[in-house]
């Protein structure tokens, strides 16, 4: 019975979530995967205007409108300069769809829970806030977003009041 | 079995058996000697109880089956129909509804209690005329064991004096019988074809239903003689014996005079149509209250829909509208191809392709419309409450329910409506005594009008009332500063009457003649052009106001003319524009820092797109000459300057997205270009100063 239990536990821990990996000038980052949609190539992208600086604008996802903002300018990581390499990330929270521009997105790798640390205060200059916490594997260092905080309405609607 | 998968259904049925209870109970308070009305409300609520049995719902079941009883009585012309018994019924209907809308919210009807209109309803019963009881007792020693109300009776007497006989049949079925119901319909196919089926006990739905043990009685007005019709009966197999009494007109007197004791309040001669047709009938009853459609009960109308109608999933054809938008974005990029390629064959296809299309969209969009009347059916019923509650005198008339509207703007059109009816009964109608004061009428008059009228279906709300006081309006819009105390009298009575309009206009202070007009009236204008349409107002003092509401007929596709400033395309509802114009330099004149320029001698301010939008221009513009698009909002004009028109094209309505629903100013949606380009939809109502 206890043996069960313990293992149960185990279990837990080591239970591994699949995330997408993708990066920002030099630091990598993480999304679950189950909230990605899909992945696409940079194309072109209307801009909306009256939005905040980090709402690039929107783009025809196979018929369907979608709002894309970049990722960088958003965490005030610097402005965007767009290679062949960047993409945009196509997530899903709440039923919400929204694009985020990052320079690069080319790995998958599993992660156990137990390998993720709360974030500190500040992470290569984007708050806690916005972040689920790090992972650290063998090699490399994971910035987990918490995509609920990033793709905040709340906040979408104070920097445009900023804006204007 | 899951009961879970009729779930829908019921719900949807019970609310259409409500809806018809409730329009039919007005309309017996109109004429309450209708008693076919009553059958029609009695069928209704028996299905209901079917219904609410089925699934478990005991409380609901338990309600409409006390409900019956005493429409059964009221049917039978046992119980007049007096305010004090409808008021039980609409409490009754109210807590039906409630009920329904517990079961939709938790799954149960449990919470919602009953008891009080269960005792209501027994007091009603109970307090019948005493006559009845004895009545009941006479009951068997009469050879015609079935009753007949008044309209049944009618129909007898009418069938024998033109010479036809009619009889009631009673059937007995063997016991071992499998099929009931497939049994008891071939026997009323048999006689149908000997003669008229007047009646059934039980009812023709209950046997339907297989709700009879192995013995159901008919009434049958026939040319034949009773030898015939038992033997006819009897040819059915299955059935053991055939019971046939010839029915005379002395029986039925019996009947009556014993009806007329116990129903003294009710003296008027049955209703007769010729032809007798029970639905007719009652049609032309309601109509009075609803313009005559829709009104059948739901038992009638399914079966004569049978066949010709399908339920369809909302949610499927929002679906279909969708993938057909996608295909509205290929045919105009096709259209864009075929004209680069200029392959004469591949342009005839195109060009045959898009006629298809539009012969498509058009079904379609008629697929998603919906008559007004699925929100107006409510107000009735509304309007009756509140007159009640506020002692006035209401006529209320509705007319053209059956205008059709795209089902996106019905669903959002209902809040405005219930808003601006509840402003026209509190504030617009005067009380009884006010108006007799006044010389007029102490009933008002209050008419919920709907009518189609090119692209757009409007939508009139007038009264007869005191009508708006312009003075008033003024001095508060001078009071809240909305305009300078010297300029009030310049505004024409449209400009004044939209300051009723601005939120939180005439909260402030209660004036009693305006108070509350204003309030929430800026929500109501809101939600109606986020719907693309219009409020207008008309009002004469002493003689009453109309609300016009100005709706288009559908939000999904628009015409639209495409503009590009710089590199920017965007699109400006066709609906807004006046005409397009090309002006020199020389033609713009500054008046206090403002850009305007002359159109037909009226002073035009002119929006600069390009500056609203802060739209990146690599290049300076250098050119002397300025293309604008002349747009309106009510009465107001502006000229939107623009880099070039790119012209006049179908255009799919898409939001921005969830994200960026918050609303962005100048902005009302997104369109898909030929190209794939996503362009904007400009909110002219929101640009325009």
């Amino acid at each position: 019975m206890l043996e069960q239990q313990a293992m149960k536990t185990d279990e837990k821990d080591t239970k591994e979530n699949k995330y997408i990996v993708f990066r920002l000038l030099d630091e990598e980052y993480g999304v679950e995967v189950n909230q990605v949609r899909s992945i696409e190539r940079m194309q072109r992208i209307t801009r909306v205007p009256r939005t905040p600086r980090f709402v690039k604008g929107v783009i025809n996802l196979r018929g369907v409108v979608t709002p894309v903002i970049d990722l960088k300018t958003r965490f005030g990581l610097g402005t965007e300069q767009y290679t062949d390499n960047t993409r945009i990330i196509i997530v899903a929270v709440d039923d919400m769809e929204v694009g985020l521009i990052v320079d690069a997105a080319n790995d998958v790798i599993d992660i156990a829970r137990d390998r993720v640390e709360a974030p500190p205060e500040v992470v290569g200059g984007i708050k806690a806030n916005y972040l689920e916490g790090i992972a650290k594997l063998a090699d490399r260092l994971l910035i987990l977003l918490n995509l609920e905080k990033v793709l905040n309405a709340e906040e979408l609607m104070q920097s445009n009041e900023m804006e204007n | 079995m899951d009961i879970n998968q009729y779930m829908d259904m019921f719900i949807e049925e019970s609310k259409e058996h409500l809806q018809a209870i409730n329009e039919n109970l007005l309309a017996l308070e109109q004429s309450p000697t209708d008693l076919e009305i009553v059958n029609v409300v009695f069928r209704s609520a028996h299905t209901l109880k079917g219904m609410a049995a089925t699934m478990g719902f005991e409380k609901m079941a338990h309600l409409t089956h006390e409900m019956e009883n005493g429409l059964d009585l009221m049917r039978n012309d046992k119980l007049p129909v007096t305010p004090n018994v409808m008021d039980v019924l609409f409490t009754c209907v109210d807590i039906l509804e409630g009920q329904l809308t517990a079961i939709i919210d938790t799954g149960s009807d449990a919470e919602i209690p009953i008891d009080e209109a269960l005792q209501a309803l027994t007091n009603v019963i109970s307090g019948k005329p005493a006559a009845v009881e004895t009545m009941v007792a006479g009951d068997e020693n009469r050879p015609v064991s079935v009753s007949f109300d008044q309209y049944e009776q009618a129909i007898i007497r009418q069938s024998i004096a033109s010479g036809k006989s009619v009889f009631t049949v009673k059937i007995k079925l063997d016991s071992n019988i499998v099929l009931r119901a497939a049994r008891a319909y071939m026997v009323f196919n048999t006689y149908e074809n000997l003669g008229e089926i007047i009646k059934s006990e039980p009812s023709v739905q209950d046997i339907e239903d297989e709700k009879f043990d192995l013995e159901f009685q008919l009434v049958l007005v026939t040319d034949e003689d009773g030898q015939t019709v038992q033997q006819s009966g009897l040819n059915v197999s299955e059935v053991v014996s055939v019971d046939v009494e010839e029915i005379q007109i002395a029986h039925l007197e019996m009947q009556k005079s014993k009806l007329e004791v116990a129903a003294a309040t009710i003296a008027e001669p049955p209703h007769v149509t010729q032809g007798g047709t029970v639905p007719a009938a009652n049609e032309q009853q309601s109509g009075d209250v609803n313009n005559g459609k829709n009104t059948k009960p739901a038992a009638e109308s399914k079966k004569l829909g049978a066949g010709k109608s399908v339920r369809v999933d909302i949610e499927r054809l929002d679906i279909l509208m969708n993938l057909f938008s996608e295909l509205v974005i290929d045919k105009t990029r096709l259209e864009q191809i075929a004209r680069e390629v200029n392959n004469s064959e591949l342009v005839e296809t195109v060009e045959h392709m898009s006629r298809v299309s539009t012969d498509l969209q058009n079904i379609v969009m008629k697929i998603r419309m919906v008559p007004v009347e699925t929100v107006f059916n409510r107000f009735p019923r509304m309007i009756r409450d509140l007159a009640k509650d506020l002692n006035k005198k209401i006529d209320f008339e509705i007319r053209g329910a059956e205008t059709e509207l795209d089902r996106t703007v019905i669903d959002e059109i209902g809040d405005p409506l219930v808003h601006m009816l509840r402003n026209a009964l509190d504030h617009g109608l005067e009380t009884p005594e006010e108006r007799i004061k006044a010389g007029k009428n102490e009933t008002g008059k209050l008419e919920l009008i709907a009518y189609h009228s090119g692209n757009h279906v409007f939508i009139e709300i007038s009264e007869d009332g005191r009508g708006i006081d312009r003075e008033k309006i003024s001095r508060k819009a001078v009071e809240n500063g909305l305009v300078d105390p010297g300029r009030t009298e310049g505004l024409t009575n449209e400009q004044v009457f939209d300051f009723m309009f601005r939120s939180g206009f005439s909260t402030a202070e209660k004036v009693s003649d305006v108070s509350g007009r204003g309030v929430g009236l800026d929500v109501v204008k809101n939600k109606i052009e986020t719907l693309g349409g219009r409020v207008i107002v008309n009002s004469v003092l002493g003689q009453g106001t109309k609300f016009i509401i100005q709706l288009p007929l559908t939000l999904s596709i628009i015409q639209a003319m495409l503009v590009q400033i710089s590199d920017e395309k965007y699109a400006i509802p066709l609906t807004s524009i006046i005409e397009t114009a090309n002006l020199k330099s020389s033609d713009i004149k500054s008046v206090h820092g403002q850009m305007v320029m002359d159109f037909r001698g009226r002073v035009v301010p002119l929006v600069d797109l390009e500056e609203v939008f802060s739209i990146p221009r690599p290049q300076a513009n250098d050119s002397d000459e300025e293309n604008v698009v002349i747009v309106r909002k009510g009465d107001k004009l502006a000229a939107l300057v623009v880099d070039s028109f790119i012209g006049q094209q179908e255009v799919v309505l898409k939001s921005l997205g969830k994200y960026l629903s918050i609303g962005i100013f100048g902005i009302s949606g997104s369109t898909i270009l030929g190209d794939g380009q996503v362009a904007l939809i400009l909110d002219v109502n929101a640009l325009i100063p």
